[in-house]
């Protein structure tokens, strides 16, 4: 026999080659496929930022009149820069706390609820905000 | 010149477990190993008491008490998830990112315009994640890993950088390098460090102004390249690093000791079923599994047993089915009544790329698209953290689980665990 030499082959990387042992379908493919829109997801719309928001379980009924009730479900968004009227979530005297953030005239942190009164934050006090809360989920069932 | 930057987050684990708890800032915090052995993380203020990492628990039992350092078990599922949040925001930032281990990752900046600064742009990653996550980081820059490491190191020992030390300039190489003990540099161990020690070389400058070729003849290539690396030269490229992993070991002690063999064939069921999980992580699967089980080495009352059988697969699996009956055939063939074993676990090793392995012609081969589904469709049930799928083999009650006594909420990962807030 003659061999001839052509060219060297050169290092391929290894290519794995799956091996179909499924059965195919043949036919007509089935047409929802082709659709372009998705189902509707709620944490495109709720969850802009998934790497900084958290969610919290609210307690208690000191922001009712915003619309936050106990067993609530709160998105919060850390990424968010606290502005003057932000939903936050504040740590406070070692708590977690979720309370309306006022900047101007003087920062305090304002219950939703006018049986509470609003929390006066001393200079140099330990107030860290946590996020803004940018959603409520309340369920509607019992 | 290549760039890199190394972002390490500050006490991770004990970072983590302070996320949501505000009455824990500036307390002392440890977090302790599986079965809440040894301390594994500190808080800074748990640093500042003088505790030590890798501790028994039980030695420093009334130091912790006395000073009112507050103890957790190791929460995976939240530092896992902490984990994930700062490695994608850091994919976000970089061009190329490289996970180097739960709370590390290596960028790669080269080419990045240097305005503003790489130091600004450390600044930049350092606030950003501290903001979106509350985890505190350090950045090293430098033109190799191995400098990006020391930068790093720089950053997080000296508070007045600022959490950020750009190392690209050689003369701030050589003021650091000068500084720091030759154990200090990536890679060189204590063992390294005596032997270098005895050829004169102490610091990490030391090391960096000897000569490569004699370094390789006495010691090794690797520790040549770590030569060549503290000069500016860069050896390791990205993601060169974690060599595929070649073995995989899932094994604990017991919280309690196992005496019964159906509570052992539980465990090492459950040990197979987070193999075969790393497994399929790794988009690996494996020929050889070993089970190995064993009494207590330090309680020399009781009669001493250890025993481990190595099985050898037919065809390469990732399949948890197959790996669990391997393992219960090996355990067959090792155990023994009248022993308290205080461990167990399995090995699995000899690792292929799925789909490459030739089957023999008449092998039974079970590797089919269909196991591959049922796979994937178990592990993205048991990642929703919706519920758990489980091989009745695990068993359901887990007497044999380990300690946790201090576990804190799954905050991130858990709808019942949420953080509550007033």
């Amino acid at each position: 026999m003659h061999v001839s030499y052509v060219s060297e082959s050169g290092d391929f990387p290894e290519m794995p080659l799956p091996l179909y042992l499924e059965r195919v379908a043949a036919g007509f493919p089935s047409p929802a496929q082709d659709y372009v829109e998705r189902a509707l997801d709620l944490n495109q719309l709720l969850v802009k930022h998934p790497a900084s928001t958290f969610f919290v379980r609210a307690e208690g009924d000191s922001m009712v009149e915003a619309g936050i009730f106990p067993d609530d479900l709160l998105v919060v968004d850390r990424s968010l820069n606290p502005a003057d009227g932000d939903t936050v979530i504040a740590g406070f005297n070692g708590e977690l706390t979720v309370k309306q953030l006022q900047l101007r005239p003087v920062p305090r942190l304002l219950p939703c609820n006018h049986r509470y009164s609003p929390i006066d934050i001393p200079e140099g006090s330990d107030l860290e905000i946590l996020g803004v809360v940018t959603n409520v989920i309340h369920h509607m069932r019992k | 010149m290549p760039v890199f930057a190394l972002v390490d987050c500050n006490n991770f684990y004990a970072s983590c477990e302070k996320l949501f708890r505000p009455d824990l800032k500036n307390k002392p915090v440890v977090v302790l190993s599986n079965n809440d052995g040894c301390v594994v993380a500190r808080s800074p203020e748990a640093k500042a008491l003088g505790i030590k990492m890798a501790v028994p628990v039980f030695q420093i039992r009334e130091e912790l008490d006395r000073h009112g350092v507050v103890t957790f078990s190791s929460n995976y599922a939240l530092y896992a998830d902490i984990s994930q949040r700062v490695m994608s925001i850091l994919e976000d930032l970089a061009p190329r990112v490289e996970v180097y281990s739960i709370d590390e990752a290596f960028l790669d900046l080269t080419g990045m315009p240097a305005n503003p600064s790489l130091e600004g742009f450390g600044q930049l990653l350092r606030a950003t994640v501290g903001q979106w996550t509350g985890i505190s980081v350090c950045v090293g820059i430098a033109p190799t890993k191995t400098l990006a490491k020391l930068a790093n190191h720089a950053a997080k020992a000296w508070p007045a950088t600022g959490g950020v030390v750009d190392l690209t300039r050689k003369e701030r190489q050589r003021k650091l390098l000068a500084l720091l003990p030759v154990d200090e540099v990536w890679g060189i161990g204590r063992r390294l460090k005596a032997r270098l020690q005895k050829q004169g070389i102490h610091t990490a400058l030391d090391l960096a102004d000897a000569d490569p070729h004699q370094i390789r003849r006495q010691f090794s290539v690797v520790v040549e390249k770590t030569v060549r690396e503290l000069n500016g030269t860069a050896c390791l490229g990205l993601e060169e690093t974690p060599a595929t992993k070649k073995e995989i070991v899932c094994s604990r002690s017991f919280g309690e000791r196992i005496t019964d063999f159906q509570a052992m064939r539980e465990a090492i069921s459950e040990y197979a079923t987070r193999g075969a999980e790393k497994l399929r992580g790794e988009q690996r699967t494996a020929k050889q599994l070993t089970v190995f089980i064993r009494t207590s080495q330090f309680n020399s009352r009781e009669a001493q047993y250890s025993n481990a059988a190595t099985l050898e697969l037919v065809i390469p699996t990732d399949d948890t089915r197959s790996l669990i009956e391997a393992a219960h055939r090996g355990l067959k063939s090792i155990w023994k009544d009248g022993y308290c074993y205080a461990k167990g676990g399995i090995l699995l090793t000899d690792f292929y790329d799925p789909y490459t392995f030739q089957p023999e012609l008449f092998d039974e081969a079970r590797d089919n698209p269909k196991t591959r589904q049922l796979m994937q469709t178990l592990d993205q049930i048991n990642q929703k953290g919706l519920g758990r799928v489980f091989f009745a083999a695990q068993g359901i009650q887990k007497g044999w689980s380990m300690k946790r006594d201090y576990l804190s909420p799954a905050y991130t990962t858990r709808w019942s665990d949420l953080p509550r807030v007033k």
